[in-house]
């Protein structure tokens, strides 16, 4: 990068500084012309608005599930009974494609929180079907167990888990 | 194009694109290496502004159009929803709705450009009637684009111009509510005017392309009107004319920023922000600045039917101006006469535009009339007459002789 070894006339001019500093500022300018007009198709401020939500729980029995509507995808939510919590937490790790305890998975072990998109290509699973006494998706033909791990078909990750939090004994909040 | 090819493929891949599609030969000879006369002024560079205000436009407009909602339930609604929910809508509408009138300042400049140094005359006939044509098209998507964000503005100004049709004899009516798809301007016409105001830009693109070829065939006018006569006379495309260019439309972009950064709001009307209501007219129904003198000459007429032939008359005439200027000198550089009545004919277009926005009665009803007289005689007396009993100072021999007129004087 030293210009001592170069002949004098690959020296840069005056008029080299000055085009290199015009493209760059004009480069510049249409960088942050082209920001907003990407920036535009992102989540606006009304679809952050409704980012959370908060459901109460309180008429779920158990054995029962709900499904609410979170960012326009479904959250399914299940009261699990004490089998299938004692079958998901009884499952050796080597049999899971995507191996994840079921502790990590909930907060309270009764209540199965969980976005119910298959993670194979967008379906949404039918509930307390396919192999495994938990979800299955008809599209492709993913099973899920009672924890929602992926334990057979093309699906590579189990049902994703939003954030959530309770709020009560009853009541969460997700988002 | 007017000379010989000068473009030389560079590579391999150069030449075999060429013999397939010369797109790159298209680019050199009429972006590159066109030659444009040398003496070409500023009031040159807004052919380029133009083209910039027509991209944004089309840029912006599409954008709006995926956040917007043309339905007379949700149409203000979405607008606002635009302004303050999509990030940097406020900055998209804002650039659109200024945008319109920077188009429309840079097309009169362009326009009275044009009239000025004589761009209308032979062989420039067809290039000048595109470009009246680009003009009526601009009228018309503005027309439609003002009715979107059904505002007490956009319904009542849609409702007083489409009543214009109204005024035909005979099957007015009928046009009329054809036009609405209804008995009134209601949400089939909005509809429309969306579908109508989406397609004409890309109308106008399109026949801009012409424009420039029609342009690219003799050349480019200039400011001394003499047509360009040896490779002296010229200069490339790029990088004397880009340059130029580029430099016209920073200070252009200047004034645009002023007007989206500060002053968003002052070239429209009030009342386009309160929401259409079918049974309250506003007390003053005003079209955008661009469109006021023309609403002069319509309410300067005391007949309907009369008003609205004068008004659509006041844009057609410019079709015939090739015809109607019987001078064969092109620039008014040297026609002492003709300068003195383009003056006045800028101050009569002012003075229209001053009354379109002024109410309909008393003495502005009167200046408006005079006003209609004196832009209309214009054309159809001063101009033909003109080209009459004009004496026109010597034009000089050469561009680069007039490029280079006092040095060149002094050696004979």
């Amino acid at each position: 990068m030293t210009d001592e070894q170069q002949p004098v006339s690959e020296e840069p001019t005056r008029r080299d500084f000055l085009y290199l500093a015009t493209v760059a500022f004009a480069a510049v300018g249409a960088a942050n012309v082209v920001w907003p007009l990407i920036d535009q198709m992102n989540p606006d401020a009304s679809v952050k608005a409704l980012a959370s939500i908060e459901i109460d729980l309180s008429s779920i029995d158990i054995g029962q599930s709900i499904t609410v509507s979170w960012r326009g995808k479904p959250v399914f939510i299940r009261r699990r009974t004490q089998g299938e919590i004692a079958e998901a937490r009884s499952v050796s790790f080597d049999t899971l494609p995507d191996p994840q305890g079921d502790e990590t998975r909930v907060t309270k072990e009764e209540w199965l929180v969980m976005v119910g998109i298959c993670t194979h290509l967008g379906c949404v699973p039918l509930g307390q079907s396919g192999d495994f006494n938990g979800w299955f998706c008809p599209c492709h033909g993913s099973h899920y167990d009672t924890s929602g791990r992926i334990r057979k078909g093309p699906a590579p990750k189990n049902l994703e888990i939003p954030p959530y939090e309770f709020v009560g004994d009853t009541r969460i909040k997700i988002g | 194009m007017s000379g010989e090819s000068t473009y030389q493929p560079g590579n391999g891949f150069a030449r075999w694109m060429d013999t397939r599609l010369p797109i790159m030969r298209l680019v050199h000879d009429n972006i590159t290496d066109y030659p444009t006369p040398k003496n070409i002024n500023y009031w040159w560079t807004f052919g380029g502004i133009l083209t910039f205000c027509l991209v944004t436009q089309i840029v912006t407009g599409i954008i709006l159009a995926m956040h917007y909602t043309p339905h007379v339930d949700h149409a203000f609604n979405s607008v606002e929803h635009i302004m303050r929910n999509v990030n940097y809508g406020w900055l998209i509408r804002y650039i659109h709705s200024n945008g319109a009138s920077m188009f429309f300042l840079a097309v009169y400049i362009h326009i009275f450009r044009g009239m000025y140094y004589g761009s209308y005359k032979a062989p420039r006939e067809v290039l000048w009637i595109l470009g009246v044509i680009i003009y009526l098209l601009m009228i018309a998507a503005a027309f439609l684009g003002y009715m979107l964000p059904w505002g007490q503005m956009s319904l009542w100004g849609a409702t007083v111009i489409t009543n214009l049709f109204g005024a035909i004899p005979v099957v007015g009516d009928s046009l009329a509510i054809w036009l609405w798809g209804g008995f009134s301007v209601d949400n089939p016409t909005l509809n429309r005017f969306f579908s109508l105001h989406y397609l004409l830009p890309f109308l106008i693109f399109g026949v801009v392309i012409l424009h420039i070829w029609a342009l690219h065939v003799p050349g480019n006018n200039n400011p001394i009107g003499i047509s360009v006569k040896s490779k002296q006379d010229t200069v490339p495309f790029h990088p004397y004319i880009t340059v130029k260019d580029a430099f016209s439309l920073s200070i252009f972009l200047i004034l645009f920023s002023y007007f989206i950064f500060f002053a968003p709001n002052v070239l429209g009307h009030a009342d386009n922000y309160i929401p259409a209501n079918p049974l309250v007219t506003p007390a003053h129904i005003v079209p955008e600045w661009y469109m006021l003198p023309f609403y002069a000459i319509l309410r300067a007429v005391p007949d309907k039917l009369g008003g609205v032939i004068l008004m659509f008359s006041a844009i057609f005439i410019l079709f015939l101006l090739p015809w109607l200027d019987t001078s064969k000198v092109r620039s008014a550089r040297y026609r002492p006469l003709f300068r003195q009545f383009f003056a006045l004919f800028i101050i009569d277009c002012l003075l229209l535009g001053y009354l379109g926005a002024m109410p309909a009665e008393g003495i502005y009803v009167v200046l408006a009339r005079v006003g209609t007289v004196y832009y209309f005689a214009h054309f159809l007396i001063i101009l033909p007459l003109l080209g009459i009993v004009e004496k026109p100072k010597k034009v000089p021999e050469s561009i680069s002789a007039s490029v280079l007129g006092g040095s060149a004087q002094a050696a004979e």
